[in-house]
């Protein structure tokens, strides 16, 4: 490694950041992890590439988007000491497709000269298309779905290259760290039944309750929040907002009143079966069995239950996993709130 | 190799590294159920019935995609492994729509086996298939989207396998269905052109199909209903293959060859006449081997193609029309077979040509192809009229109850009943050219054009000390070349082993005389039609049974077999009919 890749790497380090878009692996040991597959690469073997994953198809969350249309030369700066850092062969900006037709043209002057490619995610490459290795796949023009891991795409990413995935927000803090104005801050994306929906830049380490507070969106009804995305996140009751936010950022406030338990759990399924990508079982007729028992009149829990577990036991990616987190932190936090209020 | 230690269920193993959960937990006594996992194919880990729980990881993880580390603890049976792997096979059951009764697979359905071994309630789920789609392809394949588990064994073998990539995935979630790519939204890859791509009939789909989804389109309730009708003589032939294949199907060894008892069985079931393909394969060596060196003394064109493989002259016709004038006009042994059942036998036997029935047993898909093709008629009659693979006869056997095993041998009808070593290796990749170069090889020696005017001449054949085992032929290599000299000739030849690596030689094939083609994988012995499993292991045991029977047999070459000589000579002044039984075209086909 030379001294400058070094350099930038004990910023990250130092920075202590984290991925941002979602799962919060410490970014300086995906970095390093990457190095380190291409140092162990036979003479002549050593390309490696760099993706931005801007492809934001988690309901509830906004903040690349915005990020994006504020800071595009940060993010891109980002990408470009990720180039440079891995030598690698190019870097390819993921991007949601209505991100592309409406920030074209702001990001096109910084991308001028670089080895840095918009890849415009296709319209049909849905949620499942903002899965790191589904990313892979569709740029290398394959079936748009997770592939097995391990091998990671930090050691065989594209076309079977070490690839560096990080989220915008992740190469946006990385361009910070890099020239020390990095503090300590990140987006939160407060949508819902909330007066100012928005994306909010704020330290990091701000509770929930206070979140909601200092943007003034402290619902004055019962509700429940879904936190760190609203269609994988945790589903917190208003006695549960103690703590900080978790995932890609994104605070979804319900009302109580307006958002009974079937409606809600109801339409999770739905998104769930529109978009398990089909690949594995537990998934694809998972998410379809549990949908079928749960318009039943009546509702076969133990089954229901069972189905999740399977689906958070065995399914290949993160997205068959997290279709338990939602459902069952909203049974278990908010569904017996819903009953004391009647 | 360096060992490890593991622990499966508590149980200390020490094992080789570098394997999967499955593999160690197989090798060790451990079974542990899979559907999608096929040693032919990549490991895709789709189907999640083989999970098991790791100490000290989180989640359940597959046990054919994992693999071991020192100090690991397997757990193959906690009532959370349990759990899953019995919601996970009840989910893809209530995938496959049950046709049990006559599906020929219903004596040995993994599903129905796993449902039995895990006491899975199977109707706990309502089928959800009901209204798929049901994909014909030619009169050979077919892919019942009802019976579909999603496994993409099918889409591996058409596309990783064969590299033909006519099989591909539409839609997504519950709503994903493979299809051919020319239906819309078909495509493999998307974002690609759609390419001009047709199947070959080979049947790879269907033999790495776990729930015989993909599968041949039966015909064995035809040929049930022609045994009934009196009035017609019924026959059989049966492929050099299947003999060392059938067996597997009643639990015997893969390297047991039981001509024999498939002759018994055959005529318990109820055919009139029951005839060996290998005595047809002879013809088939003699015209192949005079037209290849009609075709090097005389300027005709080269290379010469084999064209035994009806797969491979779909691929012909359809990719690589440009190469049909190098492709031998001699027909494959099924078709000389029936031709000269339904001439020289039906003469000798005087029975009416109207009035036979030809059925073959054969251990491909494409076959059933083959047989209907109209220009191979013989004075107006197809020579064959039914094809049922290999795995459909072994269904007739169970159906029937014929105990297979313990069936008395007897010998195949003369006299078209013996075939030479040359044609029992006819089932194996390279076995048509070693064949054939035995007899080209005697033919140079002895200055001839034609095994006919051989046979008058019989002391000639005294000298000839020609080769018999062409070596460099062998083996499941998927290319395989060699540069023979015979005489004053050199002969550069190659052996493709699996349509998927033809690529190569047709960029190059200026450089050979003699090229055969095996659209499947190790030839024959790894057809569309044979019984389920097929790895490289189990094909290489059936290459080693094909082998021995041509090491054990009495006459190695093809000329040598005298009634198949006869049957040529029979044939020299028979003027069109001899074409007719002998030779054929082919078609461009779009």
């Amino acid at each position: 490694m030379t001294g400058l890749a070094m350099d930038i790497l004990s910023k990250i380090k130092k920075a202590n950041l984290v991925g941002r878009g979602g799962a919060g692996f410490p970014t300086a040991k995906k970095w390093s992890s990457v190095a380190k597959a291409l140092e162990d690469k036979e003479a002549g073997e050593g390309k490696s590439y760099v993706v931005c994953n801007a492809s934001e198809g988690e309901p509830g969350v906004m903040k690349d988007g915005y990020i994006l249309e504020h800071y595009a030369d940060r993010v891109i700066d980002g990408i470009k000491i990720a180039i440079d850092f891995l030598l690698a062969e190019k870097g390819y900006l993921f991007l949601n497709h209505s991100y592309y037709k409406k920030l074209n043209k702001t990001l096109t002057p910084f991308l001028k000269d670089s080895k840095i490619e918009i890849f415009i995610k296709p319209i049909n490459a849905g949620y499942i298309g903002g899965e790191e290795s589904a990313i892979l796949n569709a740029i290398e023009g394959r079936r748009i779905e997770p592939r097995l891991k391990p091998p990671f795409p930090t050691a065989k990413g594209l076309w079977g290259y070490p690839t560096l995935i990080n989220n915008v927000e992740t190469f946006y803090n990385v361009s910070l760290a890099a020239s020390g104005d990095y503090k300590n801050k990140r987006f939160y994306t407060i949508t819902g039944d909330c007066p100012f929906e928005g994306v909010y830049e704020l330290p990091d380490n701000l509770i929930i309750e206070k979140l909601l507070n200092q943007t003034k969106n402290y619902p004055k009804f019962p509700f429940f929040a879904v936190v760190g995305g609203s269609a994988s996140g945790e589903a917190l009751n208003s006695s549960q907002l103690k703590r900080q936010v978790s995932g890609a950022g994104s605070i979804a406030i319900y009302s109580l009143a307006k958002n009974n338990f079937k409606k809600a759990i109801k339409s999770w399924l739905d998104f769930f079966v529109n978009e398990s990508c089909g690949q594995c079982t537990p998934c694809r007729e998972g998410v379809y069995r549990l949908q079928e028992i749960f318009m039943k009149e009546k509702i076969d829990w133990p089954m229901f239950n069972s189905l999740l577990d399977n689906l958070s036991d065995t399914s290949i990616c993160a997205l068959g996993s997290s279709v338990a987190t939602t459902m069952k932190s909203f049974i278990k936090n908010v569904h017996p709130r819903i009953n004391e209020k009647n | 190799m360096k060992k490890i230690n593991i622990k499966i269920n508590g149980q200390s193993i020490s094992c080789d590294e570098n394997k999967t959960i499955m593999q160690a937990a197989h090798d060790n006594g451990f079974e542990l159920p899979n559907l999608c996992w096929h040693p032919d194919l990549s490991i895709k880990a789709n189907c999640r019935v083989c999970v098991v729980e790791i100490a000290g990881r989180k989640g359940l993880h597959t046990s054919c995609s994992t693999k071991i580390e020192d100090g690991m603890e397997i757990i193959t049976d906690s009532e959370r492994v349990k759990r899953s792997r019995n919601l996970n096979i009840e989910l893809i059951f209530a995938e496959h729509i049950e046709r049990c009764p006559t599906c020929i697979w219903r004596f040995n359905c993994k599903l129905l086996d796993l449902a039995d071994q895990y006491k899975i309630e199977i109707t706990r789920f309502k089928d959800r298939k009901g209204k798929r789609k049901v994909y014909k392809f030619g009169n050979a394949v077919e892919l019942d989207g009802t019976q579909c588990i999603d496994c993409r064994n099918c889409i591996e073998a058409c596309g990783n396998l064969q590299k033909i990539n006519y099989l591909g995935l539409k839609g997504k979630g519950v709503n994903q269905e493979v299809v051919p790519v020319n239906e819309k939204g078909g495509l493999p890859f998307i974002g690609e052109k759609a390419k001009k791509v047709d199947c070959i009939y080979c049947g790879q789909c269907a033999v790495h199909c776990p729930v015989g989804a993909a599968q041949e389109q039966t015909h064995w309730h035809l040929v049930e209903k022609g045994l009934r009708d009196k009035s017609k003589v019924i026959v059989a032939q049966f492929a050099p293959s299947i003999r060392v294949s059938l067996g597997e199907e009643f639990g015997l060894k893969h390297s047991k060859a039981m001509p024999g008892q498939i002759v018994t069985a055959l005529k318990q079931l109820g055919f009139n006449y029951v005839f060996d393909v290998n005595f047809a394969a002879d013809i088939t060596t003699m015209a192949e081997a005079e037209e290849l060196l009609e075709r090097v003394k005389h300027g005709g064109a080269l290379p010469m193609f084999t064209s035994c493989c009806p797969a491979w002259i779909k691929y012909i016709e359809f990719y690589r029309p440009d190469l049909i004038p190098n492709l031998t006009a001699s027909r494959s042994p099924q078709i000389h077979s029936a031709g000269v059942i339904k001439t020289y036998w039906a003469e000798k036997m005087k029975i009416n040509p109207k009035r036979i029935v030809v059925v073959s047993v054969m251990p491909c898909t494409a076959k059933k192809f083959e047989a209907g093709r109209a220009e191979l008629k013989v004075n107006g009659n197809l020579p064959v009229d039914y094809v049922i693979t290999t795995r459909e006869l072994a269904w007739l056997i169970k159906k029937n109850k014929i105990d297979f095993v313990n069936l008395k041998p007897a010998t195949a009808d003369n006299p078209l009943g013996e075939g030479s070593g040359a044609a029992a290796i006819y089932g194996a990749s390279g076995g048509v050219m070693e064949s054939a170069l035995r007899t080209a090889e005697y033919l140079l020696t002895t200055a001839q054009d034609s095994v006919c005017a051989g046979l008058k001449n019989k002391n000639k054949l005294k000298f000839c000390d020609s080769r018999i085992e062409f070596k460099d032929m062998r083996g499941q290599n998927g290319i395989k070349e060699a540069v023979v000299e015979m005489a004053d000739k050199k002969l550069r030849i190659a052996a493709v082993n699996g349509i998927g690596n033809i690529a190569p030689i047709l960029e190059k094939i200026k450089d050979y005389d003699y090229i055969e083609v095996m659209a499947c994988p190790d030839g024959c012995i790894g057809g569309g039609g044979q019984p389920i499993p097929t790895t490289a292991e189990i094909r290489r045991k059936r290459l080693e049974a094909l082998y021995k029977i041509d090491a054990k047999s009495e006459i190695r070459r093809a000329h040598e077999n005298e009634e198949a000589t006869a049957v040529l000579k029979w044939l020299e002044d028979k003027g069109k009919l001899k074409s007719q039984v002998l030779y054929t075209k082919y078609k461009k086909r779009k």
